[in-house]
């Protein structure tokens, strides 16, 4: 089985869509002759041509509103957004026409599409290249919302959400984008939509992560495992609709519960999780629980290691949840 | 000050950015520098004949994240600037900004931006507020043509048309929205003809001749000075370097950018004051007045102490300000 990160793994999910649907086309700024910023789309302009990789102005509103159009009859679009920090002139589009088309015309109108969009810091990107933000995402109905943290799944998860008939909202870490390496097939499998892994198992704490973070989790789990702590890692993989009963089944066997995530604390996706946990699981807990987040702050160009949620922040948390 | 002096001080600032920028590239390939760095290399004299075109100080200038040209133009200390890519405390932004994100207050310099036409309804704005307070301070916003496609674009110059606000969009059109061509991008190829639209005069002029840039966005400031509206302003140009730093740039070719470098507005700046019988140990005691600078800059910045965790919470709301 072949070698790739996420970088090529996504390529190949592009490439193997495009080659069995004519529907699917690509859109985007560079995505065509030059293959993106990050060349997640290189080669694909020279083997399907400029009528299905389109390079398109600096307009996201515009890309998303004619993305939209374009599945309406059918097309599945695949636009992405050069960095997730520039999604916002396309909000309006996404919350107010995306997601609602289908709901609006009564279900006439199923909407088919992926926007692609690196996301998160690790970069030195700064205030506007490094931003995680799933809750703005997260909070939309009509829309699903997915990030992998791996190479398998990333191509797995694009796979079945070019194939999903709503609309998705597909994050890629970048921090991870050539370091997250693994073995991937060739040719068409799938990782289903809306379905977390266990990626680590263990009995005293739940953590909960996805993207980026998730090495930072499973690192800190090996040193809480030092410390006789025993963490059982959940890839989320889809933010929404998350799956909840993977968390419920975590949470009633170990009675505690800690969540990483980059983006800041206050209205992060987290403490959705926590009332969810709360709400169905509350007389499992053990403990409160702990979130380990960026700061409610904008994301600075240097004190990266500082803002970002990693393993020297997770452990900590995870001891004092175990212990708590 | 005669013409000769005046180019003078222009090359001198022009060499100022250049080597400023040389040595932003070196000290980024050794990791000194980190995430991404814009440059503005065969682009000065537009930064530096705008400088010299309006009130500095008085007036408001809006750059994109390609910003140190304009920054070290209108006389930000080149210390604070390098500072800022090191990440230090010292730095213009305290550090937290990097290269995309300078400001320097007191030569109105509102900020590196970097979220594409993001920052245009904003000049928009500061020139609404310089005539409600009956102030003849005009805005100049800065932008390339790739941001002439998005919508902040096209809001920010409906508003300064209907309000005529004393405001010049100076678009420094390099041909190339990161590595996609003008002609892939746009349907029309002169930026300045969608002035039209927006009820101000457009022109286009090149950008290598710094004195020819100074001259036409001076005429421009001063109808915005005088209540004679907007104006858009498109400065034909090239970059010499990638986008960035990641960006080896092969969606050009060789023979283009040598093209290119013939019309370096150093080079023909120099060759302007050589022929105008400034003598090249003139020039050369220029050269070195300019290292000493950069030298000390390089040094400060390796010195300064790194941006403070403390910062990061300080500036977020207005009560951590005394912290």
């Amino acid at each position: 089985m072949p070698q790739m990160n996420m970088v090529q793994a996504i390529n190949d999910a592009l490439r193997v869509a495009m080659r069995r649907d004519k529907r699917v086309v690509l859109l985007g700024e560079d995505v065509g002759k030059v293959g993106g910023v990050f060349r997640v789309t290189a080669g694909l302009f020279d083997e399907f041509g400029d009528a299905r990789v389109i390079d398109t102005p600096l307009s996201e509103g515009g890309i998303i509103g004619a993305a939209v159009g374009m599945a309406m009859y059918g097309l599945v679009p695949i636009p992405e957004i050069q960095f997730a920090d520039f999604i916002w002139p396309a909000y309006d589009q996404i919350v107010n026409e995306l997601a609602k088309y289908r709901y609006r015309s009564g279900g006439e109108y199923p909407v088919s599409m992926v926007i692609r969009t690196p996301v998160g810091g690790g970069i030195r990107g700064g205030h506007y290249h490094s931003q995680h933000p799933e809750a703005h995402f997260v909070c939309v109905p009509g829309l699903k919302v997915v990030i992998p943290s791996n190479a398998y799944d990333a191509k797995g998860l694009l796979l079945s959400a070019i194939a999903d008939p709503d609309p998705v909202l597909f994050f890629e870490p970048k921090r991870v984008y050539r370091a997250a390496k693994g073995e991937v097939p060739e040719g068409e499998y799938t990782v289903p939509l809306s379905s977390a892994a266990v990626v680590r198992a263990g009995d005293d704490v739940t953590v909960l992560a996805y993207g980026a973070m998730l090495y930072e989790a499973l690192d800190a789990s090996a040193k809480a495992q030092q410390q006789g702590v025993h963490c059982e890692v959940i890839d989320l993989r889809t933010l929404w609709p998350v799956d909840i009963d993977t968390i419920l089944r975590s949470v009633e066997k170990t009675g505690r519960l800690v969540i990483v995530h980059e983006a800041p604390r206050t209205g992060g996706y987290g403490a959705e999780l926590v009332s969810l946990v709360c709400e169905k699981a509350f007389y499992h807990l053990q403990a409160p629980p702990v979130r380990v987040t960026g700061f409610d702050t904008p994301f600075p160009y240097t004190l990266e290691t500082e803002y970002m949620p990693l393993s020297h922040r997770i452990l900590p948390a995870v001891l004092q949840v175990a212990r708590a | 000050m005669d013409q000769t002096g005046e180019l003078e001080k222009f090359y001198r600032s022009m060499l100022l950015i250049r080597r400023f920028e040389e040595e932003a590239a070196r000290a980024y390939a050794r990791g000194k520098i980190g995430g991404f760095l814009h440059l503005y290399i065969g682009q000065e004299a537009i930064a530096v004949g705008a400088a010299a075109a309006i009130r500095i100080g008085y007036d408001y200038v809006f750059q994109t994240y390609r910003d140190h040209g304009t920054a070290l133009a209108l006389g930000m200390d080149p210390k604070a600037g390098m500072a800022e890519l090191y990440g230090k405390d010292t730095g213009c932004a305290r550090g937290l900004g990097g290269s995309m994100h300078f400001f320097d207050v007191e030569h109105g310099f509102l900020g590196g931006w970097a979220v594409v036409g993001g920052h245009i309804p904003v000049a928009v704005g500061a020139a609404f507020k310089a005539r409600y307070a009956e102030e003849d301070r005009v805005t100049l916003c800065f932008f390339g043509e790739g941001a002439t496609n998005i919508g902040g674009f096209h809001e920010g110059l409906s508003l300064a048309g209907l309000w005529k606000l004393p405001v010049v969009f100076i678009c420094e059109n390099n041909e190339y929205a990161m590595g996609t061509p003008l002609k892939r991008t746009s349907p029309v190829t002169d930026i300045a003809v969608k002035a039209d639209g927006y009820g101000m005069p457009g022109e286009v002029l090149h950008g290598h001749d710094v004195q020819e840039v100074r001259s036409r966005v001076a005429a421009a400031v001063e109808r915005a000075r005088s209540g004679g509206g907007p104006s858009l302003l498109e400065i034909k140009t090239y970059r010499f370097r990638g986008h960035s730093m990641s960006d080896p740039g092969k969606y050009r070719t060789p023979e283009e950018l040598e093209e290119r470098k013939k019309r370096d507005p150093l080079l023909v700046t120099r060759q302007t004051l050589l022929s105008g019988g400034v003598d090249e140990a003139r020039l050369e005691r220029i050269a070195e007045e300019v290292e000493a600078v950069i030298a000390e800059a390089i040094t400060f910045a390796e010195e300064s102490e790194p941006a403070k965790e403390e910062s990061m919470h300080r500036f977020v709301y207005a009560a951590g300000e005394g912290g």
